[in-house]
C-alpha cells in the first residue's frame, strides 16, 4: 500500500526539533522522523511510548536461568548423580557461573533478535529512503498527506523552522 | 544536538565543522582503492596466518608430541597464549559497554575498533584450548548434549566447562553488540556507494545493513537494547575473566591456588587490552588520517586507565609475595620465591618491568602525548602481559611436589609457530576490518558535533523548495 508524504528536509537536528514541537501544537500527527543519529528529546514529541524490548530481556534471562539451573539439577540430580568425596549432588554455588552465563546469552540473544523481528529488519531487505542522504547528514520529517488538513500551514511551519527543503514522496 | 553545550566543554572531535565531513572521513579508506603498503602487510599477516593453521595442522597429524610440553609441565605455551588473547579480548567490551553506562564520550570514537579487536583475539583465543585437547574433533564433547556414549555428561562443576560457557557466550554477544552497533553505518556506506554509482558496492552493504533506514521509532529502541546489552556485558566481561582465573585458582597448585585470582586477572586483562587499544590506535589514526576524531585526548585518557591498571597489576603481584609468606606455607613460599629467583627469573623481571614499571611513564604528560613513545611502551605492556600468564603457569608447575619430577619447558618452533600464527590471524582480520568496515563509529560521533555548520550541498538544492 503506497502513501504520499510530505517531507521536511533539514541539516540541523536543533531544526527538526524546533518544528516538531510547533507540528505538535498544531495537533499535525507526524509519521516518522529518519535520522543519521538518534535525537535526544525527540520521543515526547513523536509520542513515541518507551520500548518493551527491557520486558522481553528480562524474560529472555528468566529463561536461560531457568534451562541452566532445571538442566544441571536434572542431569546432577536425577540422571546421573555422581558422588563426589560426599559432596552434594546439587552443588548450587558451583552451578553459579554456568547459570549466569546461559542468563546473559538468552537475555542477549532473544533481545536482539526481537528488535529485528518487531523492525522488521533482516540481511538484504530493501531499504525505503526518504532522501538519499537521510544516513549520512540530511534529516527528514515525514508526514502522511491524507492526514494534514490545513498544507499550507505545515509547509510554512516546516520552512520557518529551517526546512531546506519541502518535497512530496510516494514510499 | 538538542541540548545545550557548554562551549568550554571539552571537544572530543577537532576541525569537524558538517556531520558530512565525518562520513567522507571516515568511509575514505573504504571507497579509495587497496593502497600498496595495505596489500603487503595484509599478505604479510595472512601469510603467517596460513603458516600458524599449517603448525595447526601438523600438531592434529602427529599429535601434542609435537610441543615442548611435558608431564610436570602440561600446561604452557598454549594456556598462556589462551589468557593472553582472551585479557586482550577484555578492552573492546569495556570500553563500549562499562564507557557507555558511565556517560564517557571519548568512547564514541574508539568503540567500534576495540571491539572488533575484542572479537579478533578472542577467535584466537579461542583456538588454543581446542587444541590444548589434542583432538580438536572432540570439542564437542564439551556440550551438555544426550550423547551415545551412556550418561557421560560434562562435570558442571569444573572451571574448565565454565569456562567454554563464559567464552563462547562472550564471543557471541561481543559479536553481536559490534554488528548491532554497525548496522547503522553500513546503511550510511551502502547509500554512499549508491550515490556514487557503485552499484555492487552498494547491494553488498545493503544486504550487510538489513534495510536500515534511520527511522526515529527504530532509533529510539536501538538505543535501549544497546543500553541493556551495555548493562549484560559488563558483568559478563567482569565474570569471563574471573572464570579463567578460577582455571588456576580453584586447583591446589601452590602459586595458583589464591582467592586474588578473579580481580587481580580482570585488571591484568583490562590492562593488556588498553596496552593493545593503544598499539592498534596510534597506527590506525596516522595510516588513516583519522587525527580529528581519534585525538591526543583520547590517547591521553587511554593512557591514564593504563597508569591506573598497571598499578593494580603491580599491587596484585606485590600482594601474593606477602600472601605467601603470611600463609606460612613452606610450599606456597617456595613457589613465589622460585618464582623470582628461580631457573625462570628472567621471565619474572620481565613481567614485572614491562607491567609494573613502564606504564609509570605515562605520568608524565610529554611521554603519554609523544605518540612514538607511547606505543613503545605500548609494546612493552603486551610484552610483559604475555610474561605475566607464561611465569603463573609454567614457573608454578615446572618444580611440583616431587622433586624427582622436576622438568624445565622450552617450547618447540611448532607451539611458537602457531602462536605467532595467531598474531598474523588477528592483524589480517584487523586489516580487513579497517578497509572494508568504518574503524569509527560514525553515528555516535556525529552526536558530538555540537554546532554543525550548514553542509555545501544544501546550498545547490534549496532552488527545490517548494514555498508554501
Amino acid at each position: 500500500m503506497n502513501r504520499n508524504f510530505l517531507l521536511g528536509k533539514f541539516w540541523n537536528p536543533d531544526h527538526v526539533l524546533e518544528a516538531l514541537e510547533h507540528l505538535q501544537d498544531k495537533g499535525v500527527k507526524v509519521y516518522d522522523v529518519y535520522a543519521p543519529f538518534p535525537i535526544h528529546g525527540i520521543e515526547p514529541l513523536l509520542d513515541i511510548k518507551r520500548t518493551r524490548l527491557t520486558v522481553a530481556a528480562f524474560i529472555y534471562g528468566a529463561f536461560g536461568l531457568t534451562l541452566a539451573l532445571t538442566m544441571m539439577s536434572l542431569i546432577y540430580g536425577v540422571v546421573w548423580p555422581v558422588n563426589i568425596g560426599g559432596k552434594p549432588y546439587i552443588p548450587w554455588i558451583a552451578f553459579t557461573p554456568i547459570t549466569f552465563e546461559t542468563t546473559v546469552l538468552f537475555a542477549a540473544h532473544g533481545m536482539v533478535l526481537t528488535f529485528f523481528i518487531i523492525g522488521p529488519y533482516w540481511p538484504g531487505k530493501k531499504e525505503v529512503l526518504m532522501d538519499d542522504r537521510q544516513t549520512d547528514d540530511v534529516f527528514v520529517i515525514a508526514i502522511d498527506k491524507k492526514k494534514i488538513s490545513d498544507m499550507d500551514g505545515v509547509k510554512k511551519t516546516l520552512s520557518e523552522a529551517g526546512a531546506f527543503e519541502i518535497t512530496e514522496k510516494e514510499a | 544536538m538538542s541540548h545545550v553545550v557548554s562551549p568550554i566543554r571539552q571537544k572530543w572531535i577537532t576541525n569537524t565543522e558538517t556531520y558530512g565531513q565525518i562520513t567522507a572521513d571516515v568511509c575514505r579508506p573504504i571507497e579509495s582503492k587497496p593502497s600498496l603498503p595495505w596489500l603487503f602487510w595484509t599478505a604479510v599477516s595472512g601469510l603467517v596466518m596460513l603458516m600458524g593453521f599449517s603448525l595447526i595442522a601438523w600438531t592434529m597429524w602427529k599429535g601434542i608430541g609435537v610441543w615442548g610440553v611435558n608431564w610436570t609441565v602440561g600446561w604452557a605455551f598454549d594456556i598462556t597464549n589462551f589468557v593472553f588473547w582472551v585479557g586482550i579480548g577484555h578492552a573492546g567490551t569495556l570500553i563500549s559497554a562499562v564507557l557507555l553506562l558511565f556517560r564517557q564520550p571519548w568512547r564514541n570514537s574508539i568503540n567500534r575498533a576495540s571491539e572488533a579487536m575484542t572479537i579478533f583475539a578472542v577467535l584466537c583465543a579461542a583456538l588454543f584450548p581446542l587444541l590444548h585437547m589434542g583432538r580438536l574433533w572432540l570439542g564437542l564433547w564439551f556440550l551438555p548434549l544426550p550423547n551415545t556414549r551412556g550418561s557421560l555428561w560434562v562435570n558442571f562443576n569444573s572451571p574448565l566447562l565454565w569456562d567454554v560457557f563464559a567464552i563462547s557466550t562472550y564471543l557471541t554477544v561481543s559479536l553481536v553488540f559490534w554488528y548491532l552497533g554497525m548496522i547503522p553505518d553500513l546503511a550510511t556506506i551502502r547509500d554512499r556507494m549508491a550515490r556514487a554509482g557503485k552499484k555492487i558496492s552498494a547491494k553488498i552493504y545493503g544486504v550487510l545493513a538489513f534495510g536500515w533506514e534511520g527511522s526515529t521509532r527504530t532509533w529510539s529502541r536501538f538505543e535501549i537494547i544497546s543500553l541493556i546489552l551495555s548493562g549484560l556485558a559488563t558483568p559478563l566481561v567482569l565474570s569471563v575473566h574471573s572464570i579463567v582465573s578460577m582455571d588456576f585458582a580453584t586447583s591446589v597448585i601452590p602459586g595458583w591456588h589464591t582467592t586474588i585470582f578473579p580481580p587481580y586477572f580482570v585488571a591484568g586483562a583490562i590492562f593488556s587490552g588498553f596496552g593493545m587499544v593503544q598499539t592498534l590506535m596510534i597506527v590506525t589514526r596516522k595510516i588513516y588520517k583519522l587525527e580529528n576524531y581519534i585525538t591526543m585526548d583520547h590517547m591521553e585518557s587511554i593512557a591514564k586507565i593504563v597508569i591506573a591498571t598497571g598499578s593494580l597489576v603491580g599491587l596484585a603481584y606485590t600482594t601474593e609475595f606477602f600472601v605467601a609468606w603470611y600463609s606460612g606455607s613452606i610450599w606456597e613460599r617456595y613457589a613465589f620465591i622460585n618464582r623470582a629467583f628461580g631457573p625462570y627469573w628472567w621471565s619474572y623481571w620481565a613481567m614485572f618491568t614491562c607491567n609494573v614499571v613502564t606504564p609509570q611513564l605515562f605520568w608524565f604528560r610529554k611521554i603519554r602525548t609523544n605518540m612514538v613513545l607511547t606505543f613503545i611502551i605500548s609494546l612493552f605492556i603486551n610484552v610483559g602481559m604475555w610474561f605475566e600468564r607464561f611465569v603463573i603457569i609454567v614457573t608454578s608447575l615446572h618444580r611440583d611436589f616431587l622433586p624427582s619430577s622436576w622438568a624445565m619447558y622450552t617450547p618447540t618452533y611448532v607451539e611458537a609457530g602457531i602462536f605467532i600464527g595467531t598474531f598474523g590471524m588477528f592483524m589480517f582480520f584487523f586489516f580487513l576490518f579497517s578497509k572494508y568496515l568504518p574503524v569509527i563509529n560514525m553515528f555516535e560521533v556525529k552526536t558530538l558535533l555540537h554546532h554543525p555548520k550548514k553542509p555545501s550541498h544544501i546550498e545547490e538544492r534549496e532552488g527545490l523548495k517548494i514555498n508554501a
